[in-house]
């Protein structure tokens, strides 16, 4: 399994990084070399086994459905590129 | 010898016996430290913190209470939050990132009195061998043999330089899947990744959620287990975090293996492994037997899949995990043009922000959890991972104590050498280390000679879930077996 041009600006699209057409080639060729490496995995029989899911059998911890922290919206602002009036900032998204 | 050169147990009994102060103590690594600038070991100093910790452990002593890490220097790596100081993962996205909390680690550390020089280099997000992908450039081995600069390994390679230089008594670190353990063995020194769940993780930049682990790196096997102890305990904040008693660890450290028994597995001498790791291995058979152990040779059958399941699971939740670095709530944003939107902003941030490695590191991930392909990387994947633990667990279940392995195919290389062309060599590093983390085991590297040219090299022992204890004693045994006690010559 080989990616292409294509199939590398796309990726790059739902990773939401930014690829220059001048550089999709040699990112194509970079991610085909890793997923080569993983071809091996193939040669696995697999049938009948689970998808690990959790590696310490465990089961998740519950606890009452109710407000433990908050009040402190200056302290989530604070590391903000861009806050105002108590907000994150960002560009504009609805026309 | 200096002050900063001690071991936490040495500096432990100094300071309870009055023959030292943890301001002193302090002094003497604040010293070094500034003088291993050419290690590029520290990237963010605290010295002022460090010296009002140092007093407090000054005043709680005489007040007559001294847990074991109280007065201690440590270094933290640039992956812990700790409140009020830089935290960037090695990584220009978190440029300027200052957190508002500690960790659960590091609060813990705090709490039992030890001091923080500052916080240390790494690869980027961790996700590196070498500490070369950090936006910090590169930390450096104090090790040195020739004209070439060595890396330290990594991505903990900023922990392990500052213990082997001692710059600081010892460091936390991380490992994903052999972020401790290799830049431990390239450094002559201790590093235990323990059992998954056994420390928190909450406050600790997340790269794969369900392999990351934190740990000590330390100079000696009871400095590790004297430290860990602190590091470890059930923490309500982190799901995954075990609710289980945590056992006293130096305790544990009694030096009797007789009658124990240690896998030797077939699968871990690879084609190509230079003979000067295979002696090493011999030998430390051999020390393990000679100390009363039995050596069983077995079979892990799966191991030669753990590094491609390993490089598909954890670039997907890594692809998952660094979504929120989007220029919105933390770190960089981007400068916009007249006319971007929000995706743009995204776009460009995360072009700007991330190194190559991680960038790589996230399309991959995020290929293979897209529609088509998820069932054929990620989900087979995860299956082989089902049967790489089961691997292990038939072997325990017929009576294993412990397995010794290598813990690096090599010993360290210099920087600039590996990987420049082809991402997946430096991969190849993690060889010995990453089955570790995909069964969830604890695993330590113990330092146990030098190779011709004079470099370190490590064994790993690998050890039954939750017992790290037990581990810690099979390390202490390999330990004083190989009387490793050199240090890189100062040149720095």
């Amino acid at each position: 399994m080989s990616i292409d041009i294509d199939t590398a600006r796309k990726v790059a699209r739902l990773a939401r990084i930014r690829v220059t057409e001048a550089d999709l080639p040699a990112l194509a060729g970079q991610l085909s070399g890793i997923l080569g490496f993983m071809v091996q995995l193939n040669e696995v029989d697999v049938s009948g086994v689970a998808p690990m899911t959790s590696v310490t059998p465990m089961r998740l911890p519950r606890r009452p459905d109710v407000v433990t922290d908050g009040g402190m919206a200056a302290a989530v602002l604070a590391n903000a590129p861009d806050a105002r009036e108590g907000f994150f900032a960002v560009p504009k998204v609805v026309e | 010898m200096t002050a900063n050169s001690l071991t936490i147990t040495q500096a432990r009994d100094a300071l309870r016996r009055g023959d030292l102060s943890a301001v002193d103590l302090t002094m003497a690594c604040l010293v070094a430290m500034d003088a291993g600038d050419g290690l590029n070991a520290f990237v963010h100093k605290t010295p002022e913190i460090a010296l009002q910790q140092a007093r407090a452990a000054d005043a709680r002593i005489a007040g007559g209470d001294v847990p074991s890490m109280c007065g201690i220097p440590l270094g933290i790596k640039d992956l812990f939050c700790t409140r009020g100081v830089p935290a960037q993962a090695g990584s220009n996205i978190l440029r300027g990132f200052r957190p508002e909390y500690d960790s659960t680690v590091t609060a813990r550390l705090f709490a039992a009195g030890a001091v923080m020089l500052g916080k240390l280099n790494m690869d980027e997000f961790a996700m590196g061998s070498s500490t070369e992908t950090s936006c910090y450039g590169p930390a450096v081995n104090p090790w040195k043999v020739d004209s070439r600069q060595l890396s330290p390994g990594g991505s903990s390679g900023g922990s392990a330089a500052a213990v082997a230089a001692d710059l600081c008594l010892a460091a936390t670190g991380t490992d994903t899947g052999g972020s401790i353990r290799q830049p431990a063995a390239f450094t002559g020194i201790v590093g235990i990744k323990p059992t998954y769940g056994r420390v928190s993780r909450w406050g600790i930049v997340a790269y794969a959620s369900s392999l990351d682990q934190a740990g000590p790196m330390t100079k000696t096997v009871r400095d590790a287990a004297i430290m860990l102890q602190a590091m470890a305990g059930h923490d309500p904040k982190d799901s995954t975090s075990a609710d289980l008693p945590v056992p006293d660890f130096e305790a544990a450290l009694t030096g009797d293996i007789r009658s124990r028994r240690i896998g030797i597995p077939r699968e871990y001498r690879m084609d190509g492994m230079p003979d000067e790791i295979e002696a090493l291995w011999v030998r430390g058979t051999a020390m393990l037997r000679d100390a009363g152990a039995e050596i069983v040779d077995i079979s892990l059958p799966h191991t030669k899949y753990a590094l491609p399941a390993y490089y598909v699971i954890a670039p997907a939740e890594a692809s998952s995990n660094l979504a929120r670095y989007d220029g919105v709530r933390y770190g960089h944003r981007a400068a916009l043009a007249p006319g971007d939107g929000i995706t743009e902003m995204y776009e460009k941030t995360r072009a700007e922000g991330f190194g190559s490695e991680v960038q790589r590191r996230v399309m991959i991930g995020t290929y293979v959890l897209s529609a088509g392909f998820y069932d054929a990387y990620y989900n087979r994947a995860r299956r082989v991972r089902t049967l790489i633990k089961r691997d292990f667990e038939t072997v325990f279940a017929e009576g294993i104590d412990a397995i010794l392995t290598p813990a690096t195919p090599s010993s360290a290389f210099g920087l600039g050498e590996i990987g420049s062309a082809d991402p997946v060599q430096m991969y190849l590093n993690d060889v010995f280390t990453v089955t570790v983390n995909l069964a969830g085991l604890p695993g330590i590297a113990v330092p146990v000679g030098l190779d011709r040219q004079g470099l370190p090299l490590g064994l790993q022992l690998i050890g039954r879930p939750w017992a790290e204890g037990d581990l810690l004693n099979h390390a202490y045994v390999l330990e004083r077996a190989a009387g490793f006690v050199a240090k890189a010559e100062k040149w720095w």
